[in-house]
């Protein structure tokens, strides 16, 4: 039984991970200039080596002969358990520096406690991650402070931006059976915790940025049970079309 | 955004500790910090330094091409200048 949750907990980070670095790795050829493009390659092939040692360690907890390809290709969207902010679609620039800030504030305060885990895979990844997570953010804050501090058309549509994914930044504190199991154990993290950290964060860069933080958003959730926006089917379909359509296909 | 609004920064990458910094390349970026993660991005993704040098271009003062002659050919009859032209004593121990 406690393996199961751990399985199901360790899945959880790797589905974060694949489905921001597919996001990403849409912004491929298309970035606002050379430089940023390649830069957002590089944080993308990050998120899925993240993502490689989460679902290979989640395999090997499942057993039998699943394997981490498995995992990431051949579920459907309802057994997807990331958080679903990692899914919202890259939109304009600004968006997509909103989603990551958002994620990479989080995640470094949330890699920080991983790793001090009693669990020494996940506590190994989590300091391997750390240092990632802390350039990420770097890259992501300054970019909101630079557009939201920028022209008058780069703040409004760094606000906006802020604005329309604040309604998904509680789900990323929510504890659910599987999260308040792991951290009885020693194994999981305290999100609850982290919260206030998290606001603070947020609130010196938006307040450099000369941005406002929302208020009064309905906040919404549920990525954790697999209930997903619709955006999350569209990119397994791309992602997941050669497993399909050709199942077993190997380089 | 188009790269032709973003001024270039001159790239220098210090392979080690301690040694001289080498010119690696340039970088668009529209301010400083820009220029140090996009300097990070494009020449650092093979552990290729230890520490990063960006400078302006246009704050980069160089020679003229067409001032090599006055520069650079005074030095070529003055061979005293390179170490060989003078002769080791054979008493001279430990050079």
């Amino acid at each position: 039984m406690s393996k199961e949750l751990l399985f199901k907990y360790v899945l959880t980070l790797g589905d974060d991970a694949l489905i921001l670095g597919q996001r990403l790795s849409q912004w491929v050829y298309k970035g606002p200039f050379l430089e940023e493009d390649i830069a957002l390659s590089n944080i993308s092939l990050d998120m899925f080596g993240r993502a490689n040692l989460f679902l290979e360690y989640a395999a090997s907890l499942k057993g039998s002969t699943t394997t981490a390809d498995d995992l990431a290709f051949k579920r459907n969207e309802r057994e997807f358990s990331n958080h679903i902010l990692c899914e919202q679609p890259n939109g304009n620039f600004a968006n997509t520096m909103a989603r990551q800030f958002f994620l990479d504030a989080f995640y470094k305060l949330f890699f920080e406690k991983l790793a001090e885990s009693e669990d020494e895979q996940l506590s190994a990844i989590a300091q391997k991650s750390i240092k990632e997570t802390t350039y990420h953010f770097r890259h992501s804050s300054k970019w909101v402070i630079r557009l939201g501090d920028g022209t008058a058309e780069s703040h409004e549509k760094m606000q906006s931006a802020i604005d329309d994914l604040w309604m998904f930044s509680d789900e990323l504190f929510e504890m659910n059976e599987v999260d308040n199991n792991m951290l009885t154990q020693k194994i999981g993290v305290d999100c609850l915790t982290i919260k206030a950290k998290w606001d603070q964060i947020i609130d010196e860069v938006l307040s450099e940025a000369t941005l406002k933080r929302p208020e009064n958003i309905h906040m919404t959730s549920g990525g954790r049970e697999g209930i997903h926006t619709e955006h999350l089917g569209h990119l397994l379909s791309d992602m997941q079309y050669l497993q399909r359509a050709y199942p077993g296909a190997e380089w | 955004m188009s790269n032709n609004n973003l001024p270039t920064w001159e790239v220098f990458i210090q392979p080690k500790t301690g040694a001289s910094f080498e010119h690696a390349g340039n970088v668009h970026a529209s301010d400083k910090e820009m220029a140090l993660q996009n300097a990070r991005e494009l020449y650092t993704r093979r552990q290729e330094g230890t520490c990063i040098w960006v400078v302006k271009t246009e704050d980069i003062v160089s020679s003229n091409p067409e001032d090599q002659q006055s520069f650079f050919d005074p030095a070529d009859d003055k061979l005293y200048r390179y170490p060989t032209f003078f002769k080791v004593s054979k008493k001279a121990k430990g050079l």
